[in-house]
């Protein structure tokens, strides 16, 4: 028995030290395997039907139960540390593949995307301002109204109270079309004004519009184009006067030039269709050049002219000027855009010019609203 | 209108200052253009010269020492001739800007001698054109003075912009009388006393033209003498502008803008027999005082003699009968004219005088004889001589207008609480002549007020003279509710075009609604209807039938500045007649060179294309849609209107007989025709013919049941005749079931020899979406033969092999 245990002693040893050498070779090639090919070589070299390993765990059934209660442990010890180094390896080799596929992958993002259509379409100065105009005007409770641009001499002067040969008609520079077989001549709209007439017309009051329009005069220079945009604004009921007129006018140029106060001067003056007839400056700073700066300074600029409809303007629009009241203004939209937005010349409106529709036009989305900010 | 300060003051006994004036005739409505306050000319003082050597080193140059008032004699070269010790004139120091020749003066050194100044000319001081020596003063004037203030120069210029209402602001009493009605001071000078004359007026008047002349006042003045006005006539009249002539001439043009009484005088000498006021003859010539001639028609309004024309009547004088130096005997008259007559017989001659800006406005006609009352005392002041009577024709007074003015009419329409005494009094201040008191007075209208009409033109009169100012802006009525909606249908598909075809990458472009006459043709237009009588430039002459022409036009400018690739668009009016139906609501746009919607130019990912008939397609699609169209409704044919390539172009329809649109590329002649070139395609909707949504749509979406069965694809591809449309396949493949399929993709379009003549290939994907189950294979094997029988009997297309 003594004899037995010193010889299982002898033998236990002797396989210890093989089964060292064997895990310090396989885990030196386990390290040494470049690729899943290799490493799945070296796995079945080892835990393989005949692999090194499982050839030794196999032996165990033949030793003593002395000897197997020494070597069980150290064979399954070996089978776990390859099995483990395997499994290690391979994440390594796996994410070395990964990392070296990624690598021929890489691209130069410096690289320009396309631009999206919505980032270089743009929507003209006169259209954006006419919408800040409609989100101003809306929010008082004004209705938007249009009408031709092709006028009677009618609607475009005798109802506004022009007499005929008056000199008033003459500083319109009036566009005119042949005489019809009558002998009448129709015009290009000198003034958005007619709109009045057509409306007063068209719907009993209370009446509150504002109308955006193309109007056309004989005149072209750096301030005056043939053809321009005018904001007319009408309102007509039992009790509007010069005091409401004050009022809504200053609560547009405040919303409109986005600034918390601006002082206006109405002063007296001249329009065949209003009696009272005022013009309308407003307090601006010009003294930084190319810059305007509203509701500052000591400069007056003037923007708009006003006053109560004209008792004659009334009358042709059908309505008792005893009974009925109101007010009516007038603006140039490309100048008060000019003067919000700062373009040096009024001809380039009108010649499509790329490079000008992209510095001075406005983004698609970019719809004025007065929750959101006219211009953001 | 012009005046100064001066003037201003003969009529208006006042402490207020200039600046104070000036804000106050603004807030009366009598706007102030601009102020010379002369203040250019305040570092000119008056210097004499102490002696004169002759310049060491120039012939023409003398070394002046000169005295200016202040501290020691100052050396100054000087090169006018008549520059001489003991001369007094008018000296600028270093530093002094000098207005005449646009420089600030500095020491300088004129051929090695120091001059520390310069004494002025006349043109140098912009006094005159005189320029060959400097100013020369008398003897005894101040030395070390202010030049302009000792020689009156300094007298401040007022510009007012004047509304054509206010004839009686075209002289300075006028313009008095407002200031003094509001306050700033004591209105003097009016009264004019008449000037007895001696025997009647040898030359008589007949008005055969009594509409356009509704009275004429005549009186001779004998024994003048005609020379230069006195200096402080000239000065008035050249601060405001006017050139003086002789004393005579010089007199009517100070009436003219003191009293705003334009004046006439004739050399009695030259006139022959008496005077007619008559219409002009067809053809009738005179050469008038600017000596050019005119010739007239039997709407110009004329006073004749035994010559023929004299005068261009209320406009301009005519030269034969002027008045010179050498006129001894004057006739001088103040007439009233028809102011449309006036204006009419000024713009069709072209001629602008003071004359004609009165008459148009309308002359105070109780100042007729008045105006020439004055004219005459001055003629006999400044010229001697001695009045006829004065004769006057035609004339029959002045009835005034009576307003009725209910004074709470200021309250109702301006919001301003003025008593009513204080209107009155205020009209009373302005010559209005108010009779009686109570709640609505009968209020006489003074003669030199012709615009007054009613009681709106009172209320006028009252709110500008106690202040516009004074007015506090009154909110209008709040909301009681939140805003309806307020954009009508087309307000909001104009909108909502234009943001959509900016989203897909184009620019709005704004162009004139008046184009060539030759592009208007090209586009379907030309209507002699539809073309200005004065266009503002030929090529600006008729009204566009279509935004096309105006958008190819603008994008050829674009590449010819370099930037080929351009897309435009435009949302506005278009033309087809004069009436207000006949103006259209349309979109349209251009794509020029690769300007497509997905990108434009070279990009390292790949070049664009150049655009072509489907840019465009797409385009008119999607502004239609943003418009409201219901888009799979519409029909698309081929062809379109003749500005079209007729195989590259489409009409977009709605049922037989709604045209909604057109879009393709250009034919090729109308390309040439306009001197563009390509590629370029465009396309044009109807904004206007998009049939109204409902009048009350319900806003619940159709029911979406979402099949739980898995979506399937299935390819087809058929053998049609060339001429076949692939929108007849995809319909037949659709119809095959209505409620399975619920797509049909065009995926591929081939043609070649192996088809067969004039056959081509058109591949589609089927999209099918089982509801019920999941479909059997031989439930697809029917649904496959029902989709290739339906092509086959609608396109006779053949499965391809």
């Amino acid at each position: 028995m003594h004899d037995e245990t010193e010889r299982d002693d002898e033998t236990v040893t002797e396989q210890m030290t093989d089964l060292q050498t064997l895990e310090t070779t396989l885990l030196a090639e386990i390290g040494a395997a470049t690729d899943e090919a290799a490493l799945e070589a070296v796995r079945v070299s080892a835990l393989g039907k005949k692999g090194s390993v499982s050839e030794r765990l196999k032996m165990l059934g033949g030793m003593s139960p002395g000897e197997r209660q020494q070597m069980g442990p150290a064979i399954n010890g070996l089978k776990q540390r390859v099995t483990d180094a395997l499994s290690d390896r391979r994440a390594t080799l796996r994410d070395a593949a990964i990392a070296a596929r990624l690598e021929t992958e890489r691209v130069d993002v410096s690289l320009p995307v396309r631009q999206a259509p919505a980032e270089r379409g743009r929507i003209h100065p006169i259209s954006q301002v006419i919408d800040e105009i409609a989100a101003i005007f809306g929010d008082l409770g004004f209705d938007i109204a249009e009408g031709p641009d092709i006028e009677t001499d009618y609607y475009n002067f005798t109802a506004l109270n022009f007499p005929v040969g008056h000199p008033a008609r003459e500083m319109h520079d009036t566009f005119f079309f042949p005489p019809d077989a009558s002998g009448e001549r129709k015009v290009l709209r000198t003034h958005t004004s007619p709109v009045q007439i057509r409306t007063m017309e068209a719907k009993k009051p209370p009446i509150r519009i504002v109308i955006p329009g193309k109007t056309y005069r004989q005149d072209s220079d750096a301030t005056h184009s043939p053809m321009f945009h005018q904001l007319e604004g009408l309102v007509i009921d039992r009790t509007a006067n010069v005091a409401n007129m004050k009022w809504v006018l200053t609560e547009f140029c405040k919303a409109f030039f986005e600034v918390p106060s601006l002082n206006m001067r109405f002063r007296p003056s001249y329009f065949p269709f209003t009696e009272p007839s005022l013009e309308v400056d407003i307090q601006c700073d010009r003294s930084k050049p190319g810059e305007v700066r509203f509701g500052e300074g000591s400069d007056w600029m003037e923007i708009l002219g006003c006053g109560m409809v004209h008792p004659n303007v009334l009358r042709f629009g059908g309505l008792d000027p005893d009974e009925y009241q109101g007010f009516a203004w007038g603006m140039g939209i490309d100048r008060i855009a000019t003067l919000k937005y700062g373009m040096p010349d009024l001809r380039d409106y009108f010649s499509a010019d790329v490079r000008w529709l992209s510095h001075y036009g406005f983004r698609p989305l970019d719809m004025p609203t007065l929750f959101g900010g006219l211009s953001t | 209108m012009k005046f100064t300060l001066s003037w201003l003051k003969d009529h208006l006994d006042t402490d207020a200052s200039l600046d104070e004036i000036c804000e106050r005739l603004t807030m009366i409505g009598l706007e102030v253009e601009s102020v010379d306050d002369k203040a250019g000319l305040k570092p000119f003082v008056i210097a004499k010269v102490l002696s004169a050597e002759k310049h060491p080193d120039a012939d023409k140059l003398r070394v002046l020492m000169v005295d200016t008032g202040s501290g020691d004699p100052v050396q100054v070269v000087c090169g006018a001739p008549n520059a001489r010790a003991g001369l007094v004139g008018a000296f600028a120091a270093p530093g002094t800007y000098v207005p005449g020749i646009d420089v600030t003066l500095s020491v300088g050194t004129i051929r090695g001698v120091e001059s520390r100044g310069m004494m002025c000319s006349e043109r140098e001081l912009q006094l005159s054109d005189e320029h060959d020596g400097i100013i020369d003063l008398p003897g005894d004037a101040p030395v070390g003075t202010p030049f302009a203030t000792w020689a009156k120069l300094d007298d401040p210029v007022i510009e007012i912009n004047l509304t054509p209402n206010r004839p009686d602001a075209t002289g300075v009493y006028g313009i008095a009388r407002d200031l003094a009605a509001a306050g700033l001071g004591t209105l003097r000078g009016g009264a004019i006393d008449p000037v007895p004359g001696d025997g009647p007026c040898p030359v008589k008047v007949t008005i055969d033209a009594r509409d356009l002349c509704p009275g004429f006042a005549l009186r001779l003045v004998r024994g003048v003498r005609n020379g230069a006005s006195p200096k402080w006539m000239q000065q008035r009249l050249l601060a405001i502008g006017l050139r003086p002539i002789n004393a005579l001439v010089d007199i009517t043009n100070y009436v003219t803008f003191d009293r705003g009484r334009p004046l006439h005088v004739f050399d009695a000498a030259k006139v022959k027999g008496d005077l007619v006021v008559r219409r002009a003859e067809a053809g009738e010539k005179v050469l008038a005082l600017d000596t050019r001639e005119y010739e007239l028609n039997p709407e110009v309004c004329v006073i004749a003699d035994g010559n023929g024309v004299e005068s261009i009547a209320g406009v301009m004088g005519g030269e034969h009968s002027g008045c010179d130096e050498t006129t001894t005997d004057v006739l001088i008259e103040s007439a009233l004219w028809n102011p449309l007559n006036v204006a009419r017989t000024g713009r069709e001659l072209g001629i602008i005088t003071d004359a004609r800006y009165r008459f148009e406005r309308g002359v105070d006609p109780e100042m007729m004889v008045p105006g020439l009352e004055l004219a005459t005392r001055l003629v006999m002041e400044l010229c001697g001589g001695a009045p006829t009577e004065t004769e006057v024709v035609g004339y029959a007074g002045h009835e005034p207008k009576i307003v009725s003015f209910p004074t709470a009419e200021v309250a109702r329409l301006t919001g301003l609480d003025v008593p009513g005494a204080e209107s009155l009094s205020i009209l009373t201040r302005l010559g209005f002549e108010p009779k009686g008191t109570g709640d609505v007075v009968d209020v006489a209208v003074p003669s030199w007020r012709p615009d007054v009409d009613g009681k709106a033109d009172l209320v006028e009169e009252v709110m500008r003279i106690h202040g516009v100012e004074k007015i506090a802006p009154q909110a209008m009525t709040g909301h009681e509710a939140v805003n309806r909606k307020i954009l009508t249908v087309l307000q909001n598909r104009t909108r909502a075009a234009r943001r959509a075809l900016a989203v897909r990458g184009m620019m709005e472009a704004v162009t004139w609604s008046f184009i060539p006459a030759k592009h208007a043709e090209l586009f379907g237009g030309g209507a002699p209807e539809l073309k200005l009588s004065n266009p503002i430039a030929a090529d600006m002459s008729d009204m566009r039938p279509s935004l096309l022409p105006g958008l190819v036009a603008a994008a050829q400018r674009n590449a010819d500045r370099g930037f080929a690739d351009v897309a435009l668009f435009e949302v506005s009016g278009t033309y087809e007649n004069d009436t207000p139906e006949g103006q259209r609501r349309v979109a349209a746009g251009v794509r020029r060179g690769t300007a497509r919607m997905e990108g434009q130019g070279r990009h390292w990912a790949g070049n664009a294309a150049s655009v072509g008939v489907f840019d465009a397609k797409a385009d008119a699609l999607a502004a239609l849609e943003a418009c409201g169209a219901p888009v799979d409704k519409l029909q698309v044919e081929t062809g379109g209107p003749d500005w079209y390539h007729p195989g590259r172009s489409g009409t977009i329809k709605l049922g037989p007989k709604v045209v909604l649109g057109t879009f393709g590329e250009f034919h090729p002649k109308v390309l040439e025709a306009l001197d563009v070139s390509g590629p370029l395609c465009g396309f044009e909707i109807y904004v206007d013919a998009v049939p109204e949504p409902k009048a009350k749509p319900t806003r619940t979406k159709p029911r979406l049941d979402l099949s739980p069965f898995q979506a399937v694809r299935r390819d087809f591809a058929f053998v049609v005749d060339r001429a076949v449309e692939a929108a007849q396949v995809t319909r037949a493949a659709q119809a095959a079931d209505k409620k399975l399929i619920t797509g049909v993709r065009v995926f591929d379009i081939f043609e070649g020899a192996s088809l067969g003549e004039g056959k081509k290939s058109l591949a589609i994907e089927v999209a099918i979406q089982p509801v019920e189950h999941t479909l059997t294979d031989e439930d697809f094997e029917a649904l496959a033969t029902r989709i290739v029988e339906n092509v086959g009997k609608q396109t006779g297309g053949v499965l391809r092999g």
